[in-house]
């Protein structure tokens, strides 16, 4: 039933909004949550537990529980119980078969027990019975039914800084804001629900004066200057250094702080007895929440179980809204004196101390019809004969909090448990991170609103601003929480975990079968696993275990409360992908030439160009005959380009690389191995001496960063007298390939081109198409060629000159796949594709660039006792039968040798010019040797002949780089 | 995210560095046995404790020496090589 305006009500009177639950339309009001308007509109039952499908209606209202999930439309397990209801919602409860009302599973609590704790793993244990079970498993779990075709929805991450971020608006943290605030610090306050205030606008006990404290703490922080108060927004994990993710319905801020104070509140916990899941029995809070944000009244006739003074509260606020009430229970021995029990006795509203629910009853619909007290004595048992029937439709339970210290918790928070309270509070707080208010173990409202201030003013002094003061925070006289808020039943279905429908009797026989450590007890029984994740389970899973085990709850210890705190979104987490991707400066003109991109490393590079009409293997071809019979050019700009200057430039390249640098003349270059510390393999490049104190050289495309900051680390270690430059992103660079390449080049430039005057592996600067360039003479691919290197500016003009003037002789562009089938032919290896991380040089027949003569080089004392051990493989190049027509080996496949693993396949391909598959592959020591057969076993599982064959397949001599005349 | 203290950057998140490796005086190559140098290459010391580090801040390439306690998980100071005072 609505009740009139409320003064800080969320509604919007003036707009009506229809939605249609379970098939049955409804209206609420704006600012609704879905089940404050199903309440208002008398539907009580929201939704069917988990494992026995038992009817559920509101317990918290506060968002942490998971009696009312619903599905609207893509969204999934949408919380009813404070997701605000809007126009056109068409939603059902996620966990029935068949609807709410007509759930087939709805007597799956007679079968209770058939279905022991720990039932997973006992049904599991049976290996025959397995299959069975998970098909069972599969269709009775999981809450929700996804729509596939849901869209990808891409969301913005924000990132945003401030001194000092408050978690939680209630009165502690309002108060802890504007203190911090007020000392200079910037302050941003979240809050989790739709509007701030926290409990200090709802837990009134009918006392105006309460809600005003509360109003003008809250309207001093949204005039504020140096605070921003977001709303609706939710502080999902701690992270090291005071980094917290904010979660709003949109988006997540990554938020940096340099002080936090966690002002998070308690969450309320349920009593437990018989039945204390029926719809109509609820949190006290839940209640109020019920009342003051949305005007609805939750009962018309009242019981309300009580342990503290909250309590009290909820049933002067019920009486206020119009309900009447019926009794209230209070569990403890003898009421304490309070204005609150005065008034309500004045009220003629009868208490009862040393009083319990004993159970719950069910109407025909499974819904709250009554009560049964019970006296209990002075350990919690029930007082036999006492029992007494009290009808009711509303049941509050007001007996214990739980601190909401989850973030404290990840932020490594030591917390001790007090007795006193009953609860576990902050004992050792990391440093920069503050507590306030109940998760700190402060009730009373003056006694949140001092504690406030006592922590933003620590908080914005550790941020820098003012100074800490000593804040007296007078001690609690009372116990928010009741340390034993259970009633036995002999017939159970006293739960414990509304998730998961756990009972008492659930943890007796836990603890019976040895789980009777609390990270066991989790595991086996799956307490606090559910989606709310043990908010209202843990605390009283933790007290039955201390009193089963005879320890206390400081003994017990809790759990880990992970990340996140509340579920997130996948697609808030994902975000957009932010992997940097890099273009040569020649991207557009490969673009335009119809390039396939592939990834490599950071860079996107041409696989090959698309010609209309044709397949990629025969575009790959063409582009590879092109280079073997006319002029071709690739852009091989991504390599790694380094110069070193200085004196000690020599030296330098020395001790990094395995070969020899001092002895080289200008103007020449030299091929270059890089090993690690443990002689492995770990790059390779190209080194040419453009003065005698300086060398310009190339890295691999995908090495290109890590070498150059490796590099520069070694410099400052070494202190050598010489300058290490990254030329990677400043020169374009392309390889003029085949045999008109010199005839091509010669049109655009007036350097000599000669063998004498530019013999192969030499490098000149001169001048090309009027642009400056260092050129080499290069045989990657097996063919005359040029490597030109021009500052990355002119690297397009160079392109379109060299594509111009190739035109008589057939130029066009090739892509990396040629390029790595020429290379094939040629025998050359390629560092991480025909090498892996244990490679070492000798095992690639690279012996010969290996300098142990040298004083030092990276890697040389581990090549020394490499060198003394027995070869383990060694890479080889291999060919298929010559008619081959079968499956194709693919890289990586394995070598078979005796049913035994004996080297793999790191590289293969069709070679036009020998008219076989080739390749290159790991094999035993002793299969090396020429015609060596041996074979392949390929994804299907069977052989494939091959056999050892020498390289290079083409051009054995090099005579392709040699003057014919 | 962990800060992270750049000598000549000031404090950055630590998603801008990459980390090096302990600081570890190498055995003499010259005069050590291999199994002395297979113990250097292939073996650390992952015993908590403060920890001497190469650490580079990525966007600049400034490489510097940081001093963490992996006990504590807290980084106790950043320096420059060779200006440690």
């Amino acid at each position: 039933m609505r009740l009139p305006a409320m003064p800080d009500e969320w509604l919007d009177r003036s707009r009506t909004v229809r939605f249609r639950f379970e098939g049955r339309a409804f209206e609420g009001v704006a600012g609704d949550s879905i089940a404050s308007a199903l309440w208002a509109a008398g539907q009580r039952t929201q939704g069917r537990s988990f494992k026995y499908h038992r009817v559920r209606g509101i317990l918290s209202a506060a968002n942490h529980d998971v009696n009312v999930m619903v599905q609207d439309g893509q969204k999934l397990n949408t919380r009813g119980d404070v997701v605000a209801v809007r126009e056109g919602m068409d939603l059902t409860a996620v966990n029935t078969f068949g609807g709410l009302a007509k759930d087939r599973a709805r007597h799956l609590g007679m079968f209770a027990r058939f279905l022991p704790v720990g039932f997973y793993y006992k049904a599991f244990h049976n290996k025959r019975l397995f299959p069975m079970w998970e098909r069972v498993f599969r269709r009775i779990t999981g809450l929700g039914v996804v729509d596939f075709s849901t869209p990808h929805i891409r969301t913005a991450k924000r990132y945003d800084f401030c001194d000092v971020l408050v978690i939680g608006a209630g009165p502690s943290g309002l108060s802890a804001a504007l203190s911090a605030a007020d000392a200079g610090a910037r302050v941003v306050i979240c809050d989790e629900n739709a509007r701030a205030g926290g409990s200090g606008l709802y837990q009134l006990g009918g006392d105006a004066v309460r809600r005003q404290h509360t109003r003008s703490l809250l309207d001093k922080v949204k005039a504020h200057a140096n605070i921003r108060l977001l709303e609706g927004t939710y502080a999902g994990a701690y992270y090291a250094d005071q980094w917290v993710p904010l979660i709003d319905a949109d988006k997540m801020t990554k938020m940096r702080a340099k002080a936090v104070i966690v002002a998070s509140g308690a969450f309320e916990q349920p009593a437990v007895f018989r039945n204390n899941d029926l719809p109509g029995v609820m949190n006290g809070s839940a209640m109020q929440r019920l009342i003051y944000r949305y005007a609805v009244k939750p009962a018309g006739n009242a019981v309300v179980l009580a342990a503290n003074a909250d309590g009290y509260r909820v049933a002067l606020d019920l009486i206020a809204a119009g309900a009447s009430v019926a009794a209230v229970l209070d569990m403890r021995a003898s009421v304490p004196p309070s204005a609150q029990a005065d008034a309500l006795r004045a009220k003629g509203v009868e208490i009862l101390a040393g009083h319990a629910v004993y159970e719950a009853h069910a109407d025909g619909k499974g819904e709250l019809a009554g009560i049964t007290a019970c006296r209990i004595d002075g350990s919690g048992r029930v007082v036999s004969g006492s029992q007494r029937r009290i009808a009711c439709d509303g049941l509050a339970m007001s007996t214990g909090w739980a601190p909401a210290a989850n973030l404290l918790y990840q932020a490594g928070t030591k917390m001790r448990f007090d007795e006193l309270l009953q609860q576990f509070v902050p004992d050792q707080l990391p440093e920069g991170v503050f507590a306030c208010g109940r998760v700190n173990g402060v009730f009373k409202l003056e006694s949140r609103i001092a504690d406030g201030q006592r922590a933003g003013l620590a908080a914005a002094a550790h941020a820098g601003h003012g100074s800490a003061a000593q804040v007296d925070v007078p001690p609690e006289t009372e116990s928010p929480s009741h340390a034993w808020p259970i009633v036995a039943h002999p017939d159970g279905k006293n739960f414990v975990d509304f998730d998961e429908d756990l009972q008492v009797k659930d943890f007796e026989n836990a603890v019976q079968e040895g789980y009777d450590n609390i990270e066991l007890l989790k595991r086996f029984s799956t307490v606090g696993m559910g989606p709310s994740q043990g908010k209202h389970s843990n605390m009283t899973a933790l007290r039955i275990l201390a009193r089963l085990t005879g320890k206390s709850p400081q003994q017990v210890g809790t759990t880990t409360a992970r990340p996140f705190f509340h579920p997130v979104p996948l697609s808030h987490l994902a975000g957009r992908g932010f992997s940097p991707q890099r273009h040569s400066p020649l991207h557009g003109r490969h673009a335009a030439l119809g390039a396939v991109f592939m990834q490599a490393g950071a860079w996107e590079r041409p696989e090959y160009y698309a010609v209309e009409g044709k397949s990629r293997i025969d575009c790959i071809r063409e582009e590879a005959r092109r280079v073997r019979t006319a002029v071709a050019l690739i852009d091989v700009g991504t390599l790694g380009k380094l110069e070193i200057r200085g004196p000690q430039a020599a030296e330098f390249l020395n001790r990094c690389y395995t070969g020899r640098y001092d002895n080289m003349k200008v103007g020449a270059t030299r091929y270059a191995v890089m090993c690690d510390e443990s002689g492995v393999l770990s790059d390779e490049g190209v080194v040419a001496r453009i003065a005698e104190d300086v060398f310009y050289f190339t890295t691999t495309s995908s090495g290109a960063a890590t070498v150059y900051r490796e590099l520069s680390r070694l410099n400052i270690e070494w202190k050598l007298d010489c300058g290490l430059i990254n030329l990677t992103g400043s020169y374009s660079a392309m390889n003029l390939a085949g045999p008109a390449s010199r005839k091509v080049l010669a049109q655009l430039t007036d350097m000599d081109l000669s063998s004498a005057a530019f013999p192969y592996l030499a490098v000149r600067s001169g001048s090309v198409a009027g642009i400056p360039v260092r050129m080499m003479r290069v045989g990657f691919v097996g063919e005359w060629g040029y490597e030109i290197h021009v500052p990355a500016e002119y690297g397009p003009t160079l392109w379109d000159a060299l594509m111009k003037a190739g035109e008589g002789a057939g130029i066009g562009p090739f892509g990396v796949e040629a390029q790595r089938l020429l290379r094939l032919e040629k025998g050359h290896l390629i560092v991480s594709q025909d090498t892996d991380g244990l490679t070492n040089p000798f095992e690639v027949g690279m012996d010969w660039a290996v300098k142990l003569d040298k004083p030092f080089f990276t890697g040389k004392r581990s090549l020394q006792i490499v060198k003394k051990m027995p070869l383990k493989r060694k890479l080889v190049g291999f060919r298929l039968a010559e008619n081959y027509s079968g499956e194709v080996p693919k890289e990586c496949h394995l070598i078979i040798e005796n049913g035994d693993i004996a080297g793999r396949v790191t590289s293969i391909s069709w070679s036009p010019h020998v008219g076989r598959y080739i390749g290159l592959a790991f094999v035993l020591p002793s299969m090396t040797e020429p015609g060596t057969p041996f074979s392949i076993r390929i994804t299907d599982g069977s052989m494939v002949a091959a056999e050892v064959c020498s390289t290079p397949f083409f051009d054995p001599k090099d005579e392709r780089q040699k003057e014919i005349e | 995210m962990k800060l992270m203290t750049c000598p000549m950057n000031g404090t950055r998140p630590i998603s801008e560095f990459a980390y090096w490796g302990e600081i570890r005086p190498a055995p003499d190559a010259d005069t050590c046995t291999d199994e002395q140098w297979a113990d250097y290459v292939f073996n650390r010391n992952g015993a908590p404790g403060v920890k001497k580090e190469w650490w580079c801040h990525t966007p600049s390439n400034t490489w510097f020496i940081a001093e963490r306690d992996t006990e504590k998980d807290k980084v106790l100071r950043t320096y420059l090589h060779g200006e440690d005072k």
